[in-house]
């Protein structure tokens, strides 16, 4: 039927596993963005949610890597991590092969995506399931953006893969939902975890609402490295979301929190 | 220089119980299979965690066999940092460090 919701967020493992060491001041607000963003997302009655995600290593390595994946199981199961160190029980997630089948035909028009009918959800995923589905009720759809093992897919790529998400949800007789997850600048698990550069994503976040494309996908992946770290390579996710959308953004929460090693992130989009 | 055949050990390890059993029964036996380097082993099997991070795996994999190795995150992200310090600057792949030596960045 249509894109029924597009939202981005971050999806950092700090964020559930190292909940009680972070500032409440700071923690608290960002954890209510993500309820406000689940309460907008259920109330759009989505037949699936699309997450489109930069995993880590759950199921794609340099042996055989993918630029873009999708989802085609009958479920998922997460988390892939020990789930005390994430602070997320596991959980089984229903899918929907039939409807990944038809979405993934389009997608294909102009991306060649690979398609996967096992897949195994890191926190890339279950961070943002268990603020937006936390009673596990909705069938997803899983996608990936490799973020991790460079060479990385251009940044105008992940644009088309946005733009053809969006062409096959509004081919479908299904609502969809869309959401975006990963970045903005973070140097995840390496020396320099806890580093934020607050300047650098408030620009990107100010391209990204303002539907600057050019200014979007203008980044090197060099550049990003310099400024924003290996977790800035995630920013293709929320490119994708802008081209999915079409219509302008609105970031409900941004803040660094450095105990969650990333600047937190709650947006939607306007679906135009 | 294989950093391909040590972060694929990792990659394997962090995901595969029967690997896990193995190596903690016999780590030298279940190393053999991915032909790595005597220091590559060496960092192994030492759980030379600033070691393995200069060799140039990526945090994503190497976070987990800290884990595995029963490092608390806060020492995980130290281990990285006094790697860098003893071994010079990260030799392989794209993730070197940013921060000064003695910088505090950590959250943690
Ligand atoms: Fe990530």
């Amino acid at each position: 039927m249509a894109l029924v919701f597009c939202g981005v967020c971050s999806h950092a493992p700090g964020i559930t596993g190292r909940a009680e060491r972070a500032d409440p001041d700071l923690r608290e607000p960002f954890y209510a963005a993500l309820g406000g963003m689940r309460d907008g997302l259920h109330a759009t009655r989505p037949d699936a949610l699309v997450v489109v995600a930069a995993e880590h290593f759950a199921n794609f390595f340099m042996n055989n890597m993918p630029a873009y994946a999708l989802g085609m199981a009958d479920s998922y199961d997460g988390p892939i991590e020990d789930p005390a160190w994430l602070g997320i029980r596991p959980r089984t997630v229903r899918g929907n092969p039939d409807l990944s089948r038809r979405l993934i035909a389009e997608v294909q028009q102009t991306v060649d995506v690979a398609y996967a009918e096992e897949w195994r959800f890191d926190h890339g995923i279950m961070v943002p399931l268990h603020f937006l589905d936390p009673n596990n009720v909705l069938t997803v759809i899983p996608g990936n953006i490799n973020c991790q093992g460079p060479p990385l897919s251009p940044l105008r790529r992940a644009w088309a893969f946005g733009e053809a998400i969006r062409r096959a949800a509004d081919l479908v007789p299904e609502r969809i939902a869309l959401v975006c997850t990963g970045g903005i600048s973070h140097w995840p698990a390496t020396p320099d975890s806890g580093m934020i550069n607050e300047a650098w994503d408030r620009q990107f976040l100010d391209r990204w609402a303002r539907q600057d494309k050019a200014g979007m996908v203008s980044y090197t992946d060099q550049a990003t490295y310099c400024d924003a770290g290996q977790g800035g390579f995630e920013i293709r996710t929320f490119v994708a979301a802008a081209a999915a959308a079409r219509g302008p953004g609105t970031v409900h929460f941004y803040a660094p929190i450095p105990i969650f090693a990333v600047g937190c992130t709650v947006g939607t989009l306007e679906i135009v | 220089m294989s950093l391909y055949q040590l972060s694929k050990f990792l990659f394997q390890l962090n995901r595969d119980e029967d690997l896990k059993t193995r190596f903690k029964a016999g780590p030298q036996a279940a190393l053999e299979p991915f032909g790595l380097t005597t220091e590559e082993r060496d960092a192994i099997l030492s759980h030379d965690i600033g070691l393995i991070y200069v060799l140039g795996v990526n945090g994503q994999i190497l976070m987990h066999f800290a884990a595995f190795c029963g490092i608390e995150w806060s020492d995980y992200l130290q281990r990285m940092r006094d790697g860098v310090k003893h071994y010079g600057p990260v030799r392989a792949g794209i993730y070197t460090m940013q921060s000064g030596l003695d910088d505090k960045v950590a959250g943690a």
